[in-house]
Parts: C-alpha cells; structure tokens; sequence
C-alpha cells in the first residue's frame, strides 16, 4: 500500500472517512517522511509534536462522535513561519524575534483550527520573507527536495519543499512578489496567491501590507483549491480584507478550458527564459489550444517596469513595518546606554542584511525630497499596470506566463547579487502589483531533472477561473514525477 | 522696540469612545498597568489596525461646530519615529488629506471678539505613558523608563490653528472656548490635569506693524489653563529680551517648568526630523457619505456661545454663564430652571460654589450630589429667607459631601433661619440687655450700632437668625 | 538618473547601527538598485492616481465596541526586561 504520506488531501480524506486510516496514521506518516527528510531539506524551523499529537487526536474522537468539519478534518499541514501561532514559537526566520512566543492566533490559523486541520509544524523562509531562496533565514537554508545542492525557491521555500515530500500535505505560505508561486515551481507542487483582499492577513507577521496575500500549497491542484477555500473570507480584524463573496473554486475546477480566451504574456514569456523552461510551456500552450482554448498573445508593456517598481513599494512598506522591531516589547535586547542606542544595537545584530538592505532603501524611497520621484512615481506605475491588466482582461479569461524564468539554482550562486536575485521575480511580480489571483502549476522537468513551473493570471476575484485552468493543465500535462528525497531510497 | 506676538496652538484631545481608535481594547483610564491591551496597540508582529467609525463621526461633528469642510476623502498615513512609547514606531496620523478643513473659533477677551482660523482636525492615536525612574521622575538624569501601553491607540483628535493669536489671554480664552466646545459636543471629559486634553504652542515675535514671521518655538507641558497663559507670557517675555538685546531666536522645543515659572530647552535634535509620511496600507481610504455628515450635523447639540447667550437672556450674570458652560453645569442649571429656581441665583451657585468644590475634589459634573429640583430648593428656602446666605452655604456643603437634599440638611444641621418673632424676641431681648450702653447709644441716634447688635443676634442665634427680622426687632425693643 | 545617498543619515532614520565599512557597502547597493529602479521615472504618470486597494474598496471602519484583551503576564512573558507590570527600557536622550 502507498505511504500514507504520498496520498493527496482528497485521497487521505476518503481513506479516513472509510475508517482505513486516523488523522493518528496520517501525523505518523508526516512525522515518519520528516525524520527521513528533514536533515537534508530543513523545511521546518518548529515542529509542534505535542500540540500536533492533540489535535489528531481529537480529529479522530470527532470524527468517531461523527463530527466532520469538512476536507481539511484531521489533515496534517506545515505553516509558514510568518504567521503567529497562540504558544508556539514564530520567528520569521529573523534573529529579532528568536524565541518569540505569540499570545494569539493569525486569523489563517484559527480558521485551519476550525476546520479540524493538525497543525505539524511552521517552516523556514527568507528572513521576513524578503528573498527567493530561504537563504537569507537566520536559521539555515532550506534545500530543493529534486537537488540538494540547490535552492527550493523562495521567500516560502519551506513550505513548498515540506510538500513536495511529503513532510506535510498541504501548506500555507504568503505571497508579496511571487514568495508562493516561484518556490512551488521550484519544488514541482502547485502554489496559489489569492485576489488581494480574500485571505486575512491579521497575524501574518507583514512584510509590504499592499502586496502580502497569504495562499495555499498542494501536490495537486484541488488539494490547493480545498485550503484555498478554508481560509478565505472576510475578516473584521483586517480593515483590508474583502466584504464581498469569495468565488467558490472546487466547483468549477474541471469545467475545462474549451473556449477559454487565454492571453500569453509576451513581455515575460520570452526574454531571459531559460530554454527548458520556454520550451515545457510552448508544449502546455499546445495542449491547451489541443483542448480547444483560443491562444493568443498579448503585449503588457508596463510589466517590464513591475519590477523597478516593486522594489521602491515593497522596501518602503517594510521599513515601516520592521520598525517595530526595538527590542521593547519582545525579542531579543542588546543593551546600551540609552533607549536610542539599545534599539539601534537591537535592530543591527536583530537583521540579516538582506533585510537591513531593504529598509535602508525604503527609508530613503520615503525620506523628503525622495518621495515623489521614488515611492510616489512607484505607486502611480502601479495604477498603469492595474489598468494595463484590467485593459487585457477585456479581451482574455486569464493569461499565462512561465512562473520562474529558470529553474532551482545552486545554493549561493546569486546571494551576492542582489539584483540577479530579484530577476526570479520578474513574472510573479505584476500580480502583486495588480492584486489579481495567480497560481502555478508543475508541468515537467529540465534536462536535470528540475521542476518546471506554469503559471496562470487572471482578473481580481476570478479565482476559480485560476483554478480551473491550472486544473486542466494538471491533467492535459500529467506531471506525475516525485522528488528523490520522498522516497525512502533517495533520503538514504 | 514693540513686538507683536504671532501664536498658532495646537490641541490633541483624547476621545471618550468605549473602545480604542484601532482596536477593541477598553478606554479605561484608571486600569492597572498593561491590562488595557492587545496584539494591535502593543505593536505586536502580525496586528492590524481598524478605525472606529465613532472617533470618525466625532471628530467630523467637532469640525462641523467649527465650521470646517468636512472632506469627503479623506486618508490616513503612517508618521514614522522611533519612541520607545510608540509600539509600531510609527504613529497613524493624517497627512495631506485630513478629515476637517478651514473654520473658525471666536473668543471674547475683555469686551473684544478675536476670531481665531483654525487650520485644520484631524484624528489620530496616542501613544503609552513612560515615566522615568530616578533623576526625580525627569527625562534628564533618570535611570530607566516604565512604560504602560494602556494609553496607546486611544483616539486623539487634533485641532490646529492658524498663526493668529496676539496674546496669551486669547490663547487661554480660546482653549477655553475649544474645551467648552468639546465638552458639549460630550465627545471627551477635556481635562487638562489628567492628560485628556493637552495644548502645544507655536510662538514668535515680530515688531508691530510688521507682516513678517520670527522664527518659532514650539511651547509644550502646559496642563493647566493657568500655566498655558503663564506659559505664553513668559515666552513672549523671554524672547522680547533675547531681541532687545540683539540675540536671536533658535527654533527649538521648550518646555513649560510650572514650578520655576519658565520655559526650558528640549535637548536639541541633531538632525530636523523626516517623518517619512506615506499612506497607511493597511486602512482603506476613507469615503465620508454626505448622509453621514448631514445626520451629524443635525444632531449637533446647543453650541457653548448659544449656550452663554441663553443663560444670559435667562437673567443669569455672564461671568457666571462662561464658568457654568465651560463647566459642563448646564444641564444642572436647565434642571434646576426647570425645577422653578430662578436662574441667576441658580447660577451664582453653580459659577461659585459648585465649581470651587469641584475645583477642590475633582469629579465631573455628572457624580455630584446635586441635581437640579435640590438646587431650585435651595434657592427657594434662601428666597423664603428659612436659609441666611452663611447657613445655605452650609447646607449646600453638606448636600454635596452627600448628606441629602438641601431642606434634610438645614434640619439635621440645625440651620433653618429663625423667623419666628417670638422666639427671635427673646434672642433679642438678651442681647440688648447686655449691651445696655449701645442701647442707649443708639437711642440717642448712633444708627451705626444697629448693624452692630445684628451680629451679637446673629451670633447668639448660631448663625440661625433672620438678619432683617432681627433688625427690626432691634429698632423696635430698643424703641429707637 | 545618478543617486546620492547620504546612507549615515538613513541608517539613523531606520535606527540601525552600522560601521563605516557597513555603511560604505550598503551605500553602493542603493545606489546600484536604485539607480535601476529609477527606470519607473521615465514612465508617463502625469494625473495618474496611486492604488490604494485593488478591489477599490473604502472606510473598513467598525463600530465602537470592546474585545478581549491579552493577560498581562503572558505579554511580559515575552519582554526583553519588566517590572511592576511595565515594560522596562533604559533611559531616554531627549524630551
Ligand atoms: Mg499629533
Ligand atoms: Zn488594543
């Protein structure tokens, strides 16, 4: 019989439901794939055993009682370790909050909790989820499960590796540039960003406010759409968060793409796109257009400056946003002789440099006499691309890009670099930008047998329609291959 | 030479909502320390603000009594500092785009109506408390800093002025005014002493005549109306003589020393500040309907200038209107009015006594042990003369220490005024008996003395007897 | 466009304490991303308004009501340094 490990959510939940398995089973068999895997991977930064063993417990006495509270019950998932979890530690992989203990719940979490999820464990990310790697964590790099010697993609690399092997069955990672999207195609699973505004963002530790979205990781694409649907919502403790009806996903997933309008994203379907990549999504365009979706290309030419302009929004929004990290009120303190110069000394050890890099330059972008030329002039090229988006959507249901223009790269190979990093971005960044649902789906592997990522936009709110075609991807295309590392030969 | 004061205040005022400007936590001033608190007023990672649509509406309905444009959108920024009592180390503010636009404020002084522009309201949220142990409680020389954040996210309302006040009696005369106009509006208790209403203010001189502006400074820790005028006069001053004797001005921050009667220096900043303003991305912008601010409009309460201007026509004096207004008393004074007291002793009750004991004990209106059929009481037993003016300041005493209505009082004290002939007869008759040489005084026309045997009555009756029936009584026994 | 960055005034602003070497390093990667990024200046913007919400929502407010609030010990549980119930910090260098 499989592990109980490689099943999907679905799969398991059918099994528990028929009394073949216990939520019990499927947290050993999670704890069974992390002990074989972690050493190498270090996907995780906290593993909540005991708390993890109660709620499975419970899940089973529940389910016993004939209590079922819905797809997700008794479902072992791994959280990104930016949002805070009431008793167990959440660092966001920063020195600054080493050892923090949260007193309360991100809204995420209490939704997961409410719909009987087991919470295993919270994993690693770059730093504030600043990064496309994991290796800017305090805590370790993680590493890709297809390659060890290269990285899983970031900021949300732990989840999206976790996944992959099984360390987890879903997971829920956050989103401000692509930090879903782009480690999903790294990893070979499949990674959502929600509409902005869907999702709560109350205890997701922020990073830039009007980009973070947090969304979900699944081996296949109704695994992501089932935790897509527990967590989102309104939320009266994000001010931000949507009033209006959250699309219902799951029941539209097979309706097809068979006279879908798909635009191809000309701009960033093309340059610097390693040749695999180009080619494994030229043979998915065929296979859609084989299914009877109408393809066609369409040219967005202010999604080449998305990227300048994310890098002036993001970094002013953290520098606001990391300042309260002093040194005060939790976290770790060096002293000094004064309050000015303790929370100098703090924030100095407390942040990577990374970090430190962007709220240096988004204190700048802010500073006076800056403003207007840097940050101003961002959020305006922000609206053009909102329109340009909103313009194309007239004419197409969804558009498509590769998700990353390369595949897994070595460890360290860019972490000098800092703008070599931020070109992973580049086709994961207009969504965030816009605030539109996108997801990525696996469609095949590079001569390295690297995973490859295929990405799918569509208009705010029509995130069934982002489902819906990354299902039909998922099943036009068959990507059926597993990382090494999930199997027990390949971790030995 | 002569100079001209150029002043402009700004006030924040605490609102008196229920809960917090972003968050639910309690507004509860007297709490212990760090117990009126949560993830989003201490700053903790994750936490996000959501206004309070209360401290909207109020801060709108004080823009609207002084007559500002209300915008229509309107956005709130992030003000970025680092302060220790500032958990996110940025403060939500308004920025370019507040609530309240433009208005006006206009004072009395000695006759004389100022009308002081105000710029502009807007809404923002307070910070904690820190207080400093050691170096006697002071910044300078202390040894560490507690903070409570139980004050932080409390909503604070903004209220800035033009550069147009000339003198510090129009200053104090329009804190004043504002506290009044705060107080009617029941939007905040407006007390300076608890921190609940603070003022800072911009001064600078220039010789009269001129249209030019002197460099400022910004005037802080004023927490009384008394030391706000004290303040400003000793600024001015202060700065008058640096000018005279060719000195200049520095731009700086200086602190009110209420018990040394003088401004001191902040520590200067090395650098200006750079707040880094920029909208706050975790609020939506704010769409005001015209239908909210039309129904806050109409229910603006009795403004305190109306308020004045009724109580005067009423026949009540008005110094005392302006001490019951600013007073929140008014709602006393009405009930007593209604409860058939005439109003100008009512009011001279109110404007004296009244006030001076809440002066003295602190409280606010609404916990006295007066109300207004016990004042209109009051006022009618004086009237009937059962009360002498000494024995019903007695009897209010006790009916505000909560010992009663006023005619219980005046009975368990043993002070209704005696007005009963006969018994007043006697009193009278003792009197003059033991002062037989007076008597005889009097009789041969030394009218004076009359006045003199009133006391002696007044005295053996304890205070109790009618001064007129007693005079009478005096002239006719002594058959003068 | 050329920047200039007076980077020891920015690490003051954002309260980082930084050497002069880390200062030097961070200086030349501003100056380097944002040199880059700069491109958004030649985009035509003029009358453009900035995005405030993508789905062009307002207000958000709620109604004035109280919540739960944290135990007080559980929050200074976590404070580098407490006393009394306050929080506990070292003295301030002005006002
Ligand atoms: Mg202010
Ligand atoms: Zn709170």
């Amino acid at each position: 019989m499989t592990d109980p490990a490689d099943l999907t959510i679905a799969e398991a939940g059918a099994l528990l439901r028929a009394g073949d398995l216990t939520a019990v089973d499927l947290l050993d068999a999670v704890r069974r794939r992390a002990s074989m895997t972690e050493a190498i991977l270090h996907g995780y930064l906290t593993i909540d055993h005991a708390g993890a063993s109660e709620v499975a417990a419970e899940a089973d006495a529940a389910l016993a009682r004939g209590e079922d509270r819905g797809p997700l019950h008794g479902i072992p998932l791994a959280l990104k370790d930016n949002m805070v979890t009431r008793g167990v530690e959440t660092t966001a992989a920063s020195r600054i909050l080493a050892g923090w203990v949260p007193p309360y719940d991100a809204t995420v979490v209490q939704r997961l909790r409410a719909a009987g999820a087991v919470i295993y464990g919270k994993t690693n990310l770059d730093e504030f989820a600043m990064g496309s790697s994991t290796e800017n964590s305090a805590y370790g790099t993680s590493r890709n499960p297809w390659d060890p010697d290269r990285v899983p993609g970031g900021s949300s690399g732990g989840s999206a590796a976790a996944v992959a092997v099984g360390s987890a069955f879903g997971a829920l990672g956050s989103d401000t540039g692509g930090s879903i999207r782009q480690p999903a195609a790294l990893c070979g699973v499949v990674g959502m960003k929600p509409t902005y505004g869907l999702v709560s963002r109350y205890g997701l530790i922020a990073f830039a406010s009007s980009l973070d979205q947090i969304g979900p990781f699944g081996r296949t694409v109704e695994d992501a759409a089932m935790l897509f649907e527990a967590i989102t919502g309104h939320d009266p403790f994000d001010a931000t968060s949507s009033p209006g009806p959250v699309p219902a996903v799951r029941a539209s997933l097979d309706g097809g793409v068979d006279g879908l309008r798909i635009g191809v994203l000309s701009e960033l379907a093309s340059e610097g796109v390693e040749p695999s990549v180009a080619s494994a999504f030229q043979d998915t365009l065929e296979r859609l257009g084989a299914a009877g979706a109408i393809i066609e290309e369409v040219s967005l030419p202010t999604t080449k400056h998305a990227l300048s302009a994310y890098y002036l929004i993001a970094p002013a929004e953290c520098s606001a946003n990391l300042a309260r990290f002093d040194g005060v009120r939790y976290g770790p303190r060096i002293d000094g002789p004064n309050v000015e110069q303790m929370m100098a000394a703090t924030r100095r050890d407390g942040f990577g440099p990374e970090v430190t890099r962007r709220i240096l330059l988004g204190t700048y972008a802010l500073s006076a006499g800056y403003y207007d030329a840097f940050y101003g002039q961002a959020q305006r090229v922000r609206t053009l691309v909102v329109r340009e988006f909103a313009a194309a959507y007239e004419r197409f249901d969804a558009l498509v890009t590769p998700t990353s223009p390369t595949t897994a790269f070595p460890v360290g190979s860019r972490a000098d670099d800092p703008l070599a990093m931020y070109v992973s971005d580049v086709c994961t960044i207009p969504s965030n930008l816009s605030g539109d649902p996108a997801i990525s789906v696996p469609v095949g592997l590079d001569e390295a047998g690297l995973p490859i990522g295929f990405q799918v936009l569509g208009p705010a709110l029509r995130d069934d329609t982002v489902f819906r075609v990354a299902r039909a991807v998922e099943s036009l295309v068959g990507f059926e291959a597993r990382p090494a590392l999930a199997t027990s030969e390949g971790a030995a | 030479m002569t100079y001209e004061a150029v002043i402009g205040i700004e006030t924040h005022v605490e609102l008196g909502t229920r809960s917090k400007m972003f968050c639910r936590c309690p507004v509860d001033f007297g709490a212990e320390p760090n117990t009126n608190v949560c993830p989003v007023c201490l700053g903790l990672p994750g936490a996000l603000p959501v206004p309070n649509r209360q401290a909207i509406e109020w801060t709108i309905a004080l823009g609207s009594a002084l007559g500002a444009t209300i915008a229509t959108n309107s956005v709130f920024h992030r003000k970025n500092y680092f302060y220790a009592d500032l958990p996110k180390n940025y403060q939500i503010s308004q920025y370019d785009v507040p609530l309240c636009v433009g208005g006006h404020l206009d004072v009395d002084v000695d006759g004389t109506t100022a009308r002081v522009g105000i710029t502009r309201v807007h809404l923002e949220e307070d910070t904690g408390k820190s207080s400093h142990l050691g170096g006697d409680g002071r910044i300078h020389g202390a040894e560490a800093v507690r903070i409570d954040f139980n004050r932080s996210g409390i909503p604070l309302m903004e209220v800035v002025t033009e550069p147009d006040i000339r003198s510090p009696e129009v200053a104090r005369a329009y804190a004043q005014e504002l506290q009044s106009m705060v107080i009617a509006l029941g939007v905040s208790d407006a007390r300076l002493e608890e921190g609940s209403m603070r003022f800072d203010a911009n001064v600078s001189l220039r010789p009269h005549g001129t249209e030019t502006l002197g460099t400022k400074v910004e005037v802080k820790n004023m927490n009384s109306m008394r030391s706000l005028h004290r303040a400003l006069s000793y600024e001015i001053d202060r700065q008058t003589k640096l000018l005279d004797s060719g000195g200049t001005i520095a731009q700086e921050t200086r602190h009110w020393d209420e018990a040394n009667g003088r401004t001191d220096p902040g520590r200067s900043k090395e650098e200006s500040s750079d707040y880094r303003y920029f909208q706050e991305p975790d609020l939506l912008p704010l769409e005001i309907p015209d239908e909210m601010i039309d129904a806050l409009v109409g229910a603006l309460p009795e403004l305190p200038a109306a308020r004045r201007d009724r109580l005067t026509e009423l026949g009540v004096d008005p110094a005392s209107a302006q001490t019951i207004v600013s007073g929140d008393l008014i709602g006393l004074l009405d009930d007593a009015v209604a409860a058939g007291a005439d109003p100008r002793a009512a009011g001279n009750w109110l404007a004296g006594e009244v006030t001076a004991h809440l002066n003295r004990h602190g409280g606010d209106p609404m916990s006295l042990h007066l109300d207004g059929p016990g004042l209109a009481e009051l006022c009618g037993m004086v009237a009937a003369a059962e009360l002498s003016a000494t024995a019903a300041k007695e009897v209010l005493a006790g009916v505000l220490a909560g010992e009663g209505p006023p005619r219980a009082v005046a009975e368990a004290r043993d002070l209704m005024q005696v007005s009963d002939e006969g018994a007043l007869g006697a009193v009278v008759e003792a009197v003059l008996a033991e002062h037989a040489a007076e008597v005889a005084r009097l009789r041969d026309g030394e009218e004076r003395l009359v006045g003199f045997l009133v006391g002696k009555v007044m005295a053996a009756s304890g205070g109790k007897a009618d001064p007129a029936l007693a005079s009478e009584l005096i002239r006719r026994l002594a058959g003068s | 466009m050329p920047v200039e960055i007076d980077i020891a005034r920015v690490a003051r602003l954002a309260r980082i304490a930084l050497t002069d070497e880390e200062l030097e390093h961070y200086g030349a990667q501003l100056t380097g991303i944002l040199e880059h990024a700069s491109t958004v200046q030649a985009l035509p913007t003029e009358g453009v308004e900035p995005t405030a919400h993508p789905l062009g929502l307002v207000n958000g407010w709620r109604d004035d009501e109280v919540g739960a609030t944290l135990d007080r010990d559980e929050v200074l549980a976590a404070a580098p340094d407490h006393e009394d119930g306050y929080f506990r910090v070292p003295p301030f260098l002005d006002e």
